[in-house]
């Protein structure tokens, strides 16, 4: 092979790698057509490329991913949380349903901590009690919240005291139901009960 | 796909085990086939290419999510299979010959089409010389003969995998396709 290009080998590899250039491709193809050795060299070499192309493809063992994952640092628990939730959406939408619903439910209750009473210029407030004067007459029902109620003249009405106790002292005299209302429970049977009444009230009026 | 790859990134990035899982499904055949064809044995195989995903997870805050993903994992895995065939230089004759049977009993399990158990037995044996004369590489020639030829990756792809300039990966393929002239050509 004395006479052989002295890059010969080179362009075979460029040939190979299908970047040769049209100059050292001529140069090989006028080699090639009169040296057997490097015939045989570049055959040889394309066998070779050919035989490892030829490789099955090998899969990876069935339960690789299974194994992959049980071997990763511990989840965050709020992924888990957040996927189950993408995964449920009923049961999400029913859980954002239930959690609204007690929202509204709780802040009612809890915005209504002060001391308030139904707005009527009859009654007068002495610390935290709402007070029905003798010989006084309110026409309408009273509300009173977080606080007590004495009534010692007339309510042409209904009373509600909610988170308090009601004095009726022998003269007061009240119209329509008195109640007290102390747990939520009965705070919330009130709230439905106020709400069905509105509508009988409504329905009554049509 | 690499869009999907790249939004499952982002809830792995959130800790998401399942959104992994979905990748390492698309990945795993790949990996495990280049470290087995690396390392010539199926129990290391495995091994290393769990190493490998199991890696990209914990690091993934390091991934650069505007390059290809396959680049990197290839990356993990080839370091991986690289440091381990380093390790075990010592005992390296002994390890081919377990890749021959492990070989063996892989490839039996690979259903091969229409062919009659005479071809399927030659084939078999043909597979095992060139599994076992790739073994005989030099890992840095190793690496690229098998990153082009079994994985398919172009020189640019195969240069970042490897961290070097294209020149050196042409270089390298060059010189180890003549090393497996030698070793196969007279089959």
């Amino acid at each position: 092979m004395g006479q052989c290009p002295v890059n010969i080998k080179e362009y075979m590899h460029e040939y190979l790698d299908g970047e040769i250039s049209p100059e050292h491709k001529q140069i090989l193809q006028d080699h090639l057509a009169i040296c057997s050795d490097c015939q045989k060299h570049l055959h040889e070499l394309e066998k070779t490329t050919a035989l490892v192309q030829s490789m099955s493809h090998i899969k990876a063992p069935d339960d690789f991913t299974l194994k992959v994952i049980e071997k990763l640092p511990k989840e965050k628990k709020k992924v888990g949380i957040k996927r189950w939730f993408s995964h449920h959406p009923f049961l999400t939408a029913a859980a954002v349903f239930v959690i609204l619903m007690s929202g509204s439910l709780f802040s009612t209750w809890g915005d209504s901590n002060q001391f308030s009473v139904t707005k009527d210029p009859n009654i007068i407030i002495e610390n935290n009690t709402a007070v029905v004067p003798e010989g006084e007459t309110i026409k309408g029902d009273i509300v009173v919240r977080n606080g007590d109620i004495r009534i010692e003249g007339t309510v042409e009405g209904n009373v509600t005291v909610v988170n308090g106790d009601k004095y009726l002292a022998s003269a007061g005299e009240v119209t329509g139901e008195i109640e007290e209302i102390n747990e939520i429970f009965s705070w919330l049977w009130y709230q439905i009960k106020n709400g069905f009444n509105s509508i009988m009230n409504l329905l009554a009026g049509l | 796909m690499e869009e999907f790859v790249k939004s499952r990134i982002n809830e792995v990035r959130k800790g998401d085990h399942n959104a992994f899982g979905e990748i390492v499904e698309i990945y795993k055949d790949r990996i495990y086939q280049l470290c087995y064809r690396m390392l010539g044995n199926a129990h290391e195989a495995e091994d290393i290419a769990q190493e490998a995903f199991i890696r990209a997870y914990v690091n993934i805050e390091r991934y650069n999510i505007n390059r290809k993903f396959s680049t990197w994992l290839y990356r993990i895995a080839t370091n991986l299979c690289i440091d381990r065939i380093r390790k075990k230089k010592p005992d390296y004759f002994l390890d081919a010959e377990v890749a021959g049977t492990d070989g063996l009993n892989l490839y039996s399990q690979v259903k091969s089409k229409e062919m009659s158990p005479d071809e399927k037995v030659a084939k078999m044996e043909l597979q095992e010389i060139i599994q076992m004369e790739i073994l005989k590489l030099p890992e840095k020639y190793r690496s690229v003969i098998l990153l082009k030829y079994i994985e398919e990756l172009s020189l640019k792809e195969i240069s970042e995998v490897l961290d070097l300039p294209i020149g050196t990966v042409k270089t390298r393929i060059h010189r180890g396709r003549e090393a497996l002239r030698k070793q196969l050509r007279n089959i």
